[in-house]
Formats: structure tokens, sequence, C-alpha cells
């Protein structure tokens, strides 16, 4: 008999019950709220008369709606300010854990999972949120739901789910010099295809994978879902432990130890087999930027915007086509004459401190370039700033001439003031390109945290280490 | 939720492969309590000419006529014919609301993402899964008589197209059961809170750092 993959020992450490056809209960262990998914989903919940079956097993966070300037003056739109209101009033109501805006905790729910070691290897970790996957870095089985999902949780602590396939992406070897965990993601979603993952569970391996941090790899994951895949997930090394230990709510002392112990096992067996299996060679990925309103859509830094001309498959030449003409590109232009109106560093993928890193390394002692009309930081959490403060690069970024903000999700998505205005281009370490998902109109190129910071020096995209001396 | 069991009605073909969630439902409109009202939101940036906002009259707004669902009679339309991978993106459920509250009762398309798929069955809005050229030839049959009725069966999985061929489709039994009978999730998982209190007991004893140290 082969041996387990990674997927199928989580999967089966979490089975409450199955079903002859394979429907299963599967055990949830950690539930993570945000204000958006959520207030229907307590709604539903008072009214069938239903309590949390496991309160304490949800973090609730507002993200997506809160301002990241001027905080002290509370959310100035009434609609984004009434559902972050819901969302306090619905958690403290049932007595759940919650970072309100003003907590040094509070940040984008799927940082500050592993950052508070609310999120532990081995653990099904669930929210209304597709970039769920994001956990699964840590050796855990997470992935996005809808609103009715939230409630099933909420009330009966599990989810009714089907098994699915098992797909390993190996990417084997060096990474060059500047190629980064979003580059790697970026060119596998270019390779495999938005849909490529779809019904399967991705585990990302290979020593590329191996050889970043677990922030890298939580960049990695984050976008599984970008390739369809509702869960990505990484074996546990020592690394994973590592990270892991001392965080504020993982076990400590002995249990912490008998912990690891389970931990070290969370890894696919040498003899477990994968419904498919994916082999990039680490050495041929290069800087990626997307060109279009697909994340498929992705050229090497040093390529050009492709021709609709050139793509045998109708359907697939049209979308192209469609494409280009959202996103004001003529066909073979070099992806480094493409100029940005505005940079956003910041999301779910890309707002750790070692992205924070990345971009300052960049940025210092240079200025950003004129035609780049607003250059945007927003950490993670209220944590990753503070210890991007204590090491300055907040006046890295500052001197610069970027604005160093509060912590949400801010231009990912738009929901606060924080947008794209019609026809403008970002370069935007973010996870979507999809048509007005910055601002209705907005143009976005996804890139890493350097090839942002260096668009935005050089106000064009660039190779940060083809940048002029500082 | 509401059942789903057979359905006739005029198909709306949006030739688009990848329509995501932002596209069906944009962010703006995420901000609302509710579970209705989205309706006239769906596809907003391709349905209207102006930037929508919430709290807008959409009476009052200026309406994108080239788009389908502006055109008569697919403003009528119940249900939706799309190419590969419809509803990639975000989660949002309120992706679904907005459907099910436009009108639409089933969407076909030759796949979906995973997470509206699932939603999708959680409120009574049937996804249909055809191969690509029975796809196109819905679409064909579709474009070239604008007004046909399409049948779906959920009893029987078919899809009877205008012009009488049948196509064939699967789900599987506990979504098509559910469906079939508008039954309510949690109230049947509730059944097994013994199965859940069972396996709390030997997490707590495997596991006992999973749920002690959740306090935090």
């Amino acid at each position: 008999m082969a041996g387990k993959t990674l997927y199928d020992k989580l999967w089966e450490a979490h089975v409450v019950r199955e079903e002859p056809d394979g429907s299963t209960l599967l055990y949830i262990d950690r539930h993570l709220v945000h204000e958006v998914t959520s207030p229907q989903a307590f709604e539903g919940l008072r009214l069938a008369g239903r309590k949390p079956w496991r309160g304490d097993s949800v973090l609730a966070v507002p993200d997506h709606n809160v301002p990241t300037a001027d905080r002290d003056k509370g959310i100035a739109d009434p609609v984004s300010r009434t559902q972050v209101e819901t969302l306090e009033t619905n958690v403290t109501s049932l007595g759940l854990k919650f970072f309100p805006m003003a907590d040094v905790r509070q940040g984008i729910v799927h940082v500050i999972g592993p950052e508070q070691g609310a999120t532990l290897p081995g653990m099904t970790v669930v929210c209304g949120d597709s970039h769920t996957s994001t956990h699964g870095a840590l050796g855990a089985l997470a992935f996005g739901i809808g609103t009715s999902e939230v409630e099933h949780v909420l009330a009966t602590q599990c989810l009714w789910q089907k098994k699915t396939k098992a797909m390993q992406i190996r990417v084997e070897g060096e990474l060059r010099p500047g190629v980064t965990a979003k580059d790697v993601v970026l060119a596998i979603i270019g390779r495999i295809g938005t849909a490529g993952g779809t019904g399967y569970a991705i585990e990302f391996a290979g020593s590329a994978i191996q050889s970043l941090s677990l922030e890298g790899r939580m960049s990695i994951c984050n976008m599984s879902i970008e390739a369809g895949a509702r869960a990505g997930m990484v074996a546990v090394d020592e690394k994973t432990i590592e990270y892991v230990r001392g965080k504020p709510q993982a076990p400590s002392g002995e249990l912490f130890d008998k912990a690891a112990e389970y931990w070290r096992t969370l890894v696919s067996d040498p003899d477990a087999e994968f419904d498919a299996v994916v082999e990039m060679d680490a050495a041929e990925i290069a800087p990626q930027v997307s060109w279009g309103t697909s994340p498929e859509m992705v050229a090497p830094i040093d390529g050009r915007v492709p021709d609709p001309a050139a793509e045998s498959d109708p359907v697939r030449a049209e979308g192209m086509k469609r494409a280009l003409e959202y996103m004001d590109l003529q066909p073979n232009t070099p992806m480094t004459e493409i100029r940005p109106d505005k940079v956003f560093i910041g999301s779910c993928t890309n707002s750790r401190i070692e992205d924070l890193r990345a971009a300052a390394e960049v940025v210092k002692g240079r200025k950003k370039a004129d035609n780049i009309k607003l250059a945007l930081v927003v950490p993670g959490s209220g944590l990753v700033k503070q210890q991007a403060e204590q090491e300055g690069l907040d006046r890295i970024f500052l001197d610069a001439g970027f604005e160093w903000r509060e912590p949400g999700c801010s231009m990912c998505l738009a929901m606060n003031a924080d947008r794209l205005e019609p026809g403008e281009r970002c370069a935007s370490t973010s996870n979507r390109n999809f048509e007005g998902r910055q601002g209705q109109g907005g143009r976005t190129h996804l890139v890493s945290p350097a090839l942002a910071a260096a668009a935005a020096v050089a106000g064009h995209f660039v190779e940060p280490s083809a940048l002029k001396e500082a | 939720m509401q059942a789903f069991t057979v359905h006739k009605g005029i198909v709306a073909p949006l030739d688009r492969s990848n329509v995501d969630t932002d596209a069906i439902i944009p962010k703006q409109y995420l901000k609302s309590v509710k579970r209705t009202g989205f309706g006239p939101n769906a596809f907003d940036d391709w349905r209207y000419l102006d930037p929508g906002e919430p709290g807008m009259d959409s009476s009052q707004r200026r309406i994108n006529p080239d788009f389908v669902l502006n055109q008569a009679p697919f403003d009528q339309a119940s249900m939706l014919l799309a190419r590969k991978n419809f509803g990639c993106g975000s989660s949002r459920e309120h992706a679904v609301w907005a459907l099910t509250d436009f009108g639409f009762r089933a969407v076909i398309a030759p796949s979906f993402a995973d997470i509206f798929f699932s939603n999708s069955c959680k409120n009574g809005l049937l996804p249909v899964v055809l191969a690509e050229d029975e796809v196109q030839a819905l679409f064909e049959q579709v474009e070239a008589n604008p007004g046909a009725q399409v049948e779906v069966s959920l009893e029987e999985m078919t899809v009877a197209a205008p012009d009488g061929t049948v196509f064939r489709f699967t789900l599987d039994e506990d979504r098509r059961h559910r469906l079939l009978n508008g039954l309510d999730d949690i109230a049947l998982t509730l059944q097994y809170a013994d199965d859940i209190r069972a396996y709390e007991e030997r997490q707590r004893s495997e596991w006992p750092w999973m749920a002690e140290h959740s306090q935090g």
C-alpha cells in the first residue's frame, strides 16, 4: 500500500463521520472571522436560536473595511462603519476572541493567525475568505468557505466535505538571486492556469520551497486559490517548528515538545502517491509581472506582453484581447516599458516583515519617481508595523516619498478609501488583477515587493539589480 | 433553502471564461450586512456605464446596452450560460446571492471554481457542468433563437436544449438530495452531535494542545 500524503494525514485526523458516498463531516480547529463574510452568518445563527459550538475556536478581526490613515477619526464611510460595528457587536455579545481596530494585534486575518500562533501545524483552519489557504504554509489544512459554511462551522464546529484529489508541485533547485516566493507562485499559476488546481489540494514541495522561510511559504500557499485550489500546504520541517515556538497562542513547555513530535510527522511519506505532479526548475523562474486581468496572465520581467494573434485557441485569444484592451497595453511591449501610476505594497500575500524588508532594501537611499502619484506601504498587522518601525523601515519609505499606513487589506480590494481611479495603473504586491479589483477601471500588475519597490523608484517595471546605484 | 427540482426558462449567454466573483458582485456592495438586495448590482461594472455605489437607485443609472443582461429577452433570463472556470476568485457568497436575487436558478458552464460551486449548492442555485462542446451547442442555439426555453431537471439530471437535444450532467448524491429537498444543513449536522463530542474527546487525549491553548 502506498504511503500517505500530508493532505491524507491532515484529513484523516479530522474525520468525525464518513458517509458511504464519501461525504465527510470534518472537524474544524480554528475559525477565523472578519467583518465582510460573517454578518449574515451571525444573523442566521440568531434567527435559528443557535449558539456557537466552541467559541474558543474563533478569532475575529476587522480588516477589509478599516481605514489605513487617520484611524483616530474612526471610519468615515457609514456603510463600512456599520459593518465593522456589526462584527464587534456579534463577537462581543458571544464572548468570542476579538482584536478591535485600536488593538496593536489587529491586522489582516491571514497575517495575524500565524503571528498569534492561533493557526498551528496539524490544524484545520477555515475563514470566510478564499486566501485562507495561506495557513497551509504551517502544515495545516486551511481553506476558504462561504458565509453559509461560516454559519455551519459556528453552529457545529464541522463542515461537510468530500476529499479532493492531491497535487504535488515540486520546485527543485536554487532560485536565482532576486527571485522571491511571489515570483515562484506567479510562475506556477502561469504554468498550470487559474483552474489548474481546481478540485485539488496542492502540496508545494521540493528544495526551492524548503529553502523558503515560513513567510515565503505563506505567500505561496496564499495564492493556491489563484491556481484554483482551495487548499495549499507545505510539509512541516524544523523551520516550521521554530516559527511556531513562543507564539502567544502556541503551546509551551512539555506540551510544545509533545506537539512538535506530532508535527514532525506532518510530511508526505516518501512513497505517497499524488493524483497529479507538476515539476518546475527553480533556476528557470524569473521575476514575474502580470500583464492581464487574470493571475495566469504573467510574463517574466525581461519578457514582453504576448500577442493574442499568436494564440491558437480562439476562446483564449478572445480573453487575451479583452484583457489587453482593459489594461490598455499593446502586444509585444517590453514589460520594462510599462509605467505604473501607483504602487501598493501590502495584502495577505505580501505584507509581512520580510516583504517590507525586501521592499525597503530596494528603496533605501532612493526616491519615488515623479510619475508615481502614490506609493503606499500597508503593513499586514499592527505588530508587523511596530517591528518595521523598530528597524527604521518606515523612515526609509517616508524619506523616499512613500506613504506609511495602518494595517488592513487596503488597496488589494479597495473596500476602504485606498483605491485606483479609472484608468490608473498599479504595481501591486496583492493577489488578484481582475477587472476593477483595486477600484473601478483600475489596472493591476501583480509583482513581488522588491519589484513593486523598484517600479516606484524607476517609474517603470525593472529588476531591482538594474537600478542605478543609490 | 429553496429546493430545485425542475426549472424551465430563458438562458442568457455570457460568452466569457474565468468570470470572477469580483465581476459578479463588486466589492463596494459587500459592505451590506444582509443576504438580500444584491440583484440590481449583479455584474455592476459590466451592466452600467456609470460607477456604482451602495444606496444608489439603479433605475436612474446609465445602463450598458451592449451587456447581455440589458438586452431583451435576456433581461428576463433565469439561467446563465458561461465558459470555463465560472465563479473564480473570492469566496464571497454575495456573488451567489446577487445571482439568485437577480432571478437566476441555474448556471451552466464547462467548469466552476470550487468555492463558488459549494456556495451555489447551499443557496438553491444549481451549477450545471456540461462538456465544452455541449456548452458551445447551447451558445449557438440560444444566440440563434434568443427567447427559446431550456429545461433543467435535477431529478433527471438533464438539460433539454431548445432543439430538443438532451444533455446529461451529474452532481454528487449528497448535494443533489439536499437541493432537491431544500434541506437545512445545520439541522442535519446537529443530528450527529454525539459524533462531534466523541471526536473532541479523542482530540483532547491525542492532541491536547489543539483546544487547551486556543484561549490565548
